[in-house]
Parts: C-alpha cells; structure tokens; sequence
C-alpha cells in the first residue's frame, strides 16, 4: 500500500515538475520570436506600441513579467487575449475545449468501433488476403495525412452526396466528418494495435487448450482472447485522447469547426502571449493528466513496473 | 500447428461474415434513403434566403467589435453593419456619400471646417439619442495617447490631434472638434480637405456609447467586457445578438435605428473561416451567401463554367515591392528602374494572378473619383537594359545578390517567381533569392528595413489619391523604404492647401510622377476582388472600397413570390 502511494506521489511530483517546464519554456520562446502582438496590417507608429506595450505590461523586465505570469497561473487566470480584444484567454479555451473535446471522443469511438472489429478479425485471419488487405488498408489510413482524408471526405460525403454539411458549427453537421477524419486515423492505429496484441494472445498454451476441448471457436475468440488482446488498446486511449484533442488542428480548420487547435496555431501566428501560453498549457496538462492515469491504471494492474 | 486454429478460426467467422454482409446492405440502403431524402432538403441558404438572413464569409476572426481597436477589412465589414458614421455609404459608388446620422454637412469656402448637422431621431441601440457629444467624446476616446489606438493617425486630419495622440498637448478640448449643441457638431482640419465627408466614413470615425464604455471601464481601458453580446450598444443599422469565437457573429435588425422601416434584411450571420479552400466548399454546399475571397487557382474553374456567382470587380488597392533605398544595390535609381521596367506585368495578371487585376502603371490605382495616376511603368526591356548600364552594371552577372522577401503565401510566391525569371531573362541578373516569412517576422523585418525588396500591398481607406500617395512621405510610418524626396513631400503639402478638386490632382499627379520616376517602390498590379455571390442577393453592386452599405441589401429568390 505505501509502495502505491509513494509511486502516485512521485509520478504526480514528475508531471508537475514537467509542466512547470513547459509553462516556463514557452513562455520564454514566445518572446524570442520576432515582431509582436500590436503590429498590424499598416504601420502603428512607435508612441502606440509603447504605449501598448505599457498598458499590457510588456514593457517590465521579461522575468519579472515572468514571476506575474506564473502567479496569476497558479490562480487559474491566463490573462487577456491579445488577438480577441475583449475576452480573456480562460474564456476563449472555454469556448474552444468543448468543441475538441466533442471531436476527440467521437473520433476516439469511431476509431474503436472500427479498430477493434478491423485488428480481431486480422488477427483471426492472420496471414491470409483478407488479413493481407485489412493490414495495407490500415497502412494507408497511417500514410494519408487528415489533410488529405478530410477534404476528401467533404467532398464526397457533404458535396456530393449531400449527407452532411462541408463545414461549420452551429446547427451543422460538419463536425461528424471532423471526427470520421480523427476516427479513421486513429482507427488505422487501433486496428494495428489490436491485431498485434490478439495475435499476442492467440498463440499461447490456453488458447490451444480451449480449442484442444472443443470450445467454440468463435467463444475461443472473444471469451478467451479478446480480453487479453484489448488490454494495450485500452493503455493506449489515454495518449490517443489526448493526441486527438490536441491534434485537431487540421481537422477544425478544413471543416471551419472553432476548436482549441486552431486558437494553438493563430495564437502563435498573432504573437498573442497569452494564448500561446495557456493553450500550450491546456494541451501540457491534457496529455499529463492522461499518461499519469494511464501510470497508476497500469501500475494497479501490473505491480510490477511501480518498481521501476 | 498453427494451421488447424486458423481453419477453425475461419469457419468460426464465417456466421460473423453473413452478419456484417446483412449489415453492409443495411447500410447501403440507410444511405440510398438519405442520398433521395436529401435532394429535396431545404438548404441553409434557401432557409436564409426566406429569412432575409444573410450569411458572410468574412475572412479570419474579429480582432474586435469596437471601432477604436481594430484596423483590419474584414473587422470594418463587420463594424458597418452594426454602427453608423456621420456619413454613410452609397450602395452604388464610392464616390457618393449618403447621410448617416449626419442629415447634411457643409463646409467653409476653403474645406478647413466642416459642419455636420446631426439628425434628432437616430438612436443608439437601447434607445438613447445619439448626439455630437457622443461623437466628440468617441474622438477623443481613439486620439487619447493611453488608449493606444493602433489606426488613430486617421483622425490627424482634425486640427491638434496628432499632438495630442503623441501626448504632446494634453487638453483635447484644443482638438479641432466641437459640439456647438446636441446636434450640430464642427470640425475643424489641419488643412483644407474637400474630401472629409469621405474620410468620416472610414470605421476609426463611428462613435461609441459612452454610458455603455464607462460602464465596464474607463475611457481608455482597451480590455473590457462591452464588446460581449448582451452588453454591446451600437446605433447602426444592425446590432449584436451572437458572438462566439472562430464560429460566428450574429446581428440582427436593431428596432431603433432611425431608418428602421427601410431596412431589408433581418439580420446578417458573419462566419470567420479563414481556411480559404473551406469558404469555397462551404459556397457550394449552400452555407454561404457570400465568401470573403476565393482561391486563385479556383478562379479559372469558375471561369470556365461561366459561374454566375463569381464576382471580378476593380478594387482600390495596389500590389507592389518595395525597395530598400538605403543600401546597395537598390540604393541605386537607375538599378530600381531597370528593376521596374523589366517586370512584365501583362504576363503577371494573366498567366499567374488570373483575378482580372490591372496592370499598374502607376502607383494610385485609376478611380471613379477622376484621379489618373501618371502612365509611366510599362514593361520595356530594352530601357530596363538601359538603365542596368547606366547603374553601372555591364551585365546582370555584376548585380551583388539580393534577395525578395515575402510573407508566406503561395500566391505571393509565383508572382516572385516571375519577377525573378524577368529580371534573369531581360537584365542577366542571376543571384535574386526569394525568401518566405511567417507574417509578424516579414512586418518586423519591413520596419527594421533589414530588406532588399520586400512584397507588399495597399489598400485605400477612402476614395482620394492621397491615401495611396501620403505613405510615401519622408518619415510616414508605412513608408519603410528610407526613400525621402523634399519635392515629393512638399507637393503633397500644397496640394491640400488646394480646394479645387482638378488642381489638387494636378498636384498630386506631379508628386506622383517623383515617386514615378524614383521608383522606390515597384508597381505590380493593381487589385481585384475575385469572390462569389448567391444570385440570391439583391442590391450588392461593385464598389472600388468594397464598403457595402448592408440597410440597402436584399435577399430573395427570383422566380419566387416576395411579400
């Protein structure tokens, strides 16, 4: 029991100590890259600059701005949006995180829905043409970058077909296609994923025994194999949800969906300080939360890597 | 060993097989149903269309709803429906002004001073009249120094607002703007400048609601919560409902406006989508009225189709590549002018560009105003030659490298490219490097002048020369060529001592055959906007400033019975 607690309290210690780093790093990289946040399309001249610099705070000692920051972070405040006069960036990650989180979980279903069958029944078939095709086809969906699936998939399923709408969110039904194009992706993964660990599991002694006493081969599939097999995968959704909620980038862009992953990119496009920061840390703490789950799901499964 | 499992395996699954076969045509039919379902479905843009909502695509998200803050087109397509300058636009012409909350405006014999005389019926959005007072109060909101305001040197026409801005005089009532009562409010100008009324209508001169700006701050707070729908006052037209971040902004007809009854539309829906390939499939898949621009190499397929929806209409902008005149070797007139004159622009509009843009000639596009830039830059190898010689160089083997720089865009790239394979083919010159930028790093670098030639365009905030010409005065904060002519400057200072509209483009003609001549600028094309419009839309005509006067818009579909 001491031993479990002493590896949460360490683990939890290590991503805390990562974060800081992170929130540290990108806040003094964001300031190296050159231009600012107040040029515009036409000159500002220099008084306003200044003058803006000043009345956002910009003009003190960058680790003193540095030590403000890090208080106002430990109070939840992100500070104010430079790129969205008005609203502060807790409020546009509050807007934003909804939508990537709505297209992660449905891309992270549609990726299970069809990864699990597509890897079981690879693996049933292994070495033979259906495994053979189900394998390349998976080995493409891992190729094809979403920004090729993606228009792809508007073209055809809204423009063509008309099913769906080719973009936007309110009252649109664009953002199923956002998730197909995450979920597919993904999907190739799972289905690798799966595949493997079945195979794994198909070739040991207890398997050999139930097919040896007659078990029926499909019950032999799912009571006996499927269990051991899913176990990665299921280590695996952690990181894969993190990874889609952060990955969406593409995905919110073609299909104009207003998710975190576009503020990421036109944050740092804007120079907007703060929301490169709080994005950043928004993804950062995401992905920490997620492999730290992951860690102690593991470690209470398997005790043998809390020594490690 | 193995093979035994894998034949049982197989014959296990064949029952599963069955199973996903009966599926798969499940599916097929649920699809074939929806596929026939959805020919007759109403579109969005049909539903928009029955509910005078029309829906815009705007380009990239509002850096704000408030006047004093944002600079950007697509920011100021958004401001002109929901606030109201004292002069509005024309829906026809550019050149025209219509009477906003100004009813009629006169002026002294020298177009130093103007007078504009308020109507007592226009109303903010919650009600309140809206008055001089709330115009000189919005005047010295965006001039105040601590403000900040990034597009304030608009307003230095007024009489001490420069000095001001700059905190050098801190008593704005020293400001040449006044409200001698509720509705009658006086500018007084630094200079004549017959064309104020054109000016006022640009987005820095509408007024805010100062009961609203004081409520959620100070004057000068820049980061306040008055923008947010539910707060937001406004007097246009129009007035905020929605705003949600990169999705869309709502506004809908606002029943206090002053010219309610003659307002078609109920409302407008602006979606921000600035992935310019999404806007075109979002147009097609009828969720659109209108897209904010559409991609080049998209135009010659609508071309081909004849699409009656595409839209290439003259544009008040220029695109052109700056010289950096302080250093070699475009330190050298006559090398800029070899440069200029071995650009073959014709080539550019056709085979590149392909939006029906103009080849310039001059730096001012032409406009309707009656303004014609002097004809001097015309692709002409043999003077490009010339010149080349002149500035010393045998051949173009002897040019030092140099390099363009642009910022990030494939458009922008072929232009270079061309210009590159001109100045290779006509003038020899071989080392001309291109270099792409991320956006904010090409505008530093364009300020800090660590240039040769750098890309770039401009677009005018009203219908005069002078908003193209006055950049290229010693020291203007756009200038960033180093380029400096005293006869130049001091043309460009007479001529607003000119009230007569003919000599002052006299004048003004003159300065810019100086810039002409000197080429520290070199002058591509002169813009168009190429997008696409719902036939749907009534009453949306081509204007030079693009400024569409939304109150005069309609939406319905011909061949359909209106109310």
């Amino acid at each position: 029991m001491m031993d479990t607690i002493r590896y949460i309290l360490s683990r939890f210690g290590q991503s805390v100590f990562a974060l800081l780093c992170i929130v540290t790093i990108t806040f003094f990289l964001a300031r190296l890259a050159p231009g600012g946040p107040f040029l515009d399309d036409k000159a500002v001249p220099e008084h306003l600059i200044e003058q803006m610099n000043r009345n956002y705070g910009f003009d003190k000692p960058l680790v003193v701005q540095y030590g403000l920051y890090l208080g106002r972070l430990v109070t939840g405040d992100l500070g104010p949006s430079l790129g969205n006069k008005g609203f502060t960036v807790n409020e546009v990650i509050a807007e934003g995180f909804p939508v990537s989180f709505i297209l992660g979980i449905c891309g992270l279903v549609i990726a299970l829905i069809i990864g699990v069958p597509v890897g079981v029944f690879a693996a049933a078939k292994r070495n033979t043409a259906v495994d053979y095709t189900l394998m390349t086809i998976a080995m493409l969906g891992i190729c094809l970058p979403t920004f090729v699936i993606a228009p792809l998939l508007g073209e055809i399923f809204a423009l063509k077909l008309g099913w769906f709408d080719v973009a936007m969110w309110e009252d649109s039904s664009a953002w199923f296609l956002g998730a197909l194009t995450l979920g597919l992706y993904y999907s190739a993964y799972i289905a690798r994923l799966t595949r493997g660990s079945m195979l794994d599991v198909l070739s040991q002694d207890f398997i050999r025994t139930a097919h040896a006493k007659g078990v029926a081969p499909l019950k032999v599939l799912f009571k006996h194999a499927f269990r051991g097999g899913i176990t990665p995968v299921v280590a695996y959704l952690g990181p894969a949800l993190a990874g889609l909620i952060g990955g969406s980038f593409v995905v919110e862009t073609v299909f104009g969906l207003p998710g975190l992953g576009q503020h990421f990119i036109k944050a740092a496009t804007n120079r907007d300080y703060w929301l490169i920061n709080g994005t950043v840390t928004v993804f950062a703490v995401l992905i920490l939360v997620m492999n730290f789950l992951v860690d102690i799901v593991q470690a209470w499964l398997d005790p043998r890597t809390r020594g490690k | 060993m193995i093979s035994p499992l894998r034949d049982t395996a197989r014959k296990g699954l064949d029952p599963q097989q069955g199973y996903l076969r009966d599926l798969t045509l499940l599916g097929l039919c649920l699809v074939m149903g929806l596929g026939t379902s959805s020919c007759n479905r109403e579109t969005k843009v049909d539903i928009a269309t029955r509910e005078k909502i029309l829906l815009l695509g705007n380009g990239g998200e509002p850096k704000a709803l408030d006047p004093h803050l944002v600079s950007s087109v697509g920011d100021a397509n958004i401001l002109r429906a929901i606030f109201e300058g004292l002069v509005a636009y024309d829906p026809g012409a550019d050149t025209k002004n219509e009477p906003g909350v100004a009813e009629r405006w006169e002026a002294n014999d020298d177009f130093s001073e103007w007078r504009f005389f308020l109507r007592n019926d226009a109303r903010w959005s919650n009600g309140d009249p809206v008055t001089a007072h709330d115009f000189v109060y919005s005047y010295n909101r965006i001039l105040h120094p601590d403000f900040a305001a990034p597009y304030s040197s608009m307003l230095y026409f007024l009489k001490n607002a420069e000095p001001f801005n700059k905190g050098e005089i801190e008593d704005f009532s020293q400001v040449g703007v006044k409200a001698v009562n509720d509705f009658e409010l006086v500018c007084t100008l630094e200079s004549p400048t017959p064309f104020f009324p054109d000016v006022v209508k640009h987005t820095t001169w509408l007024p805010v609601h100062r009961p609203t700006i004081e409520k959620f701050g100070t004057m000068t707070a820049t980061f306040t919560d008055w923008q947010k729908p539910g707060n937001h006052v406004s007097n246009g037209a129009f007035r905020l409902t929605d705003w949600r971040i990169n999705a869309h902004i709502k506004v809908r007809k606002n029943p206090h406006y002053w010219d309610a009854p003659n307002v078609k539309l109920n409302g407008l829906n602006f979606y921000p989508i600035d992935n310019t390939f999404t806007e075109e499939k979002a147009f097609r898949g009828n969720l659109l009225h209108y897209t904010y621009i559409i991609p080049n190499n998209l135009i010659p397929r609508y071309e081909a189709k004849n699409d009656p929806n595409l839209r290439t209409e003259t544009y008040a902008g220029t695109y052109f590549y700056r010289c950096n005149t302080t250093q070699a070797p475009t330190d050298n007139v006559d090398f800029r002018r070899a440069l200029a004159y071995s650009i073959n622009q014709e080539t550019i509009v056709k085979y590149v560009t392909q939006g029906g843009q103009e080849p310039a000639y001059g730096f001012t596009p032409p406009s309707e105003a009656g303004y014609h830039p002097p004809d001097v830059i015309h692709y002409d190898p043999d003077k490009a030659i010339e010149f080349l010689k002149k500035a010393g160089y045998e051949s173009g083997a002897d040019v030092p490298e140099f390099t363009i720089i642009l910022n990030t865009s494939d458009a922008h790239k072929d232009i270079a490219v061309a210009i590159q394979d001109g100045w290779k083919k006509v003038l020899g010159i071989e080392k001309v490097k291109i270099e792409n930028q991320e956006w904010k790093v090409y505008q530093q670098t364009v300020i800090d002048m660590k240039y040769d030639v750098a890309r770039a365009g401009w677009i005018g905030d009203y219908v005069d020369p002078t908003t193209f010409l006055g950049i290229w005065r010693g020291g203007d904060s756009n200038n960033n060529t180093g380029w400096e002519n005293a006869d130049y400057d001091r043309l460009l200072r007479e001529s607003a001592l000119l009230s007569e509209t003919n000599e002052r483009y006299a004048k003004l003609a003159e300065a810019e055959s100086i810039l002409l001549d000197e080429v520290p600028v070199l002058p591509i094309y002169w813009y168009t906007r190429v997008y696409l419009l719902h036939e749907d839309v009534k009453n949306w005509n081509p204007l030079l400033l693009d400024n569409h006067p939304y109150k005069h818009i309609d939406l319905h579909r011909d061949g359909e019975e209106t109310e």
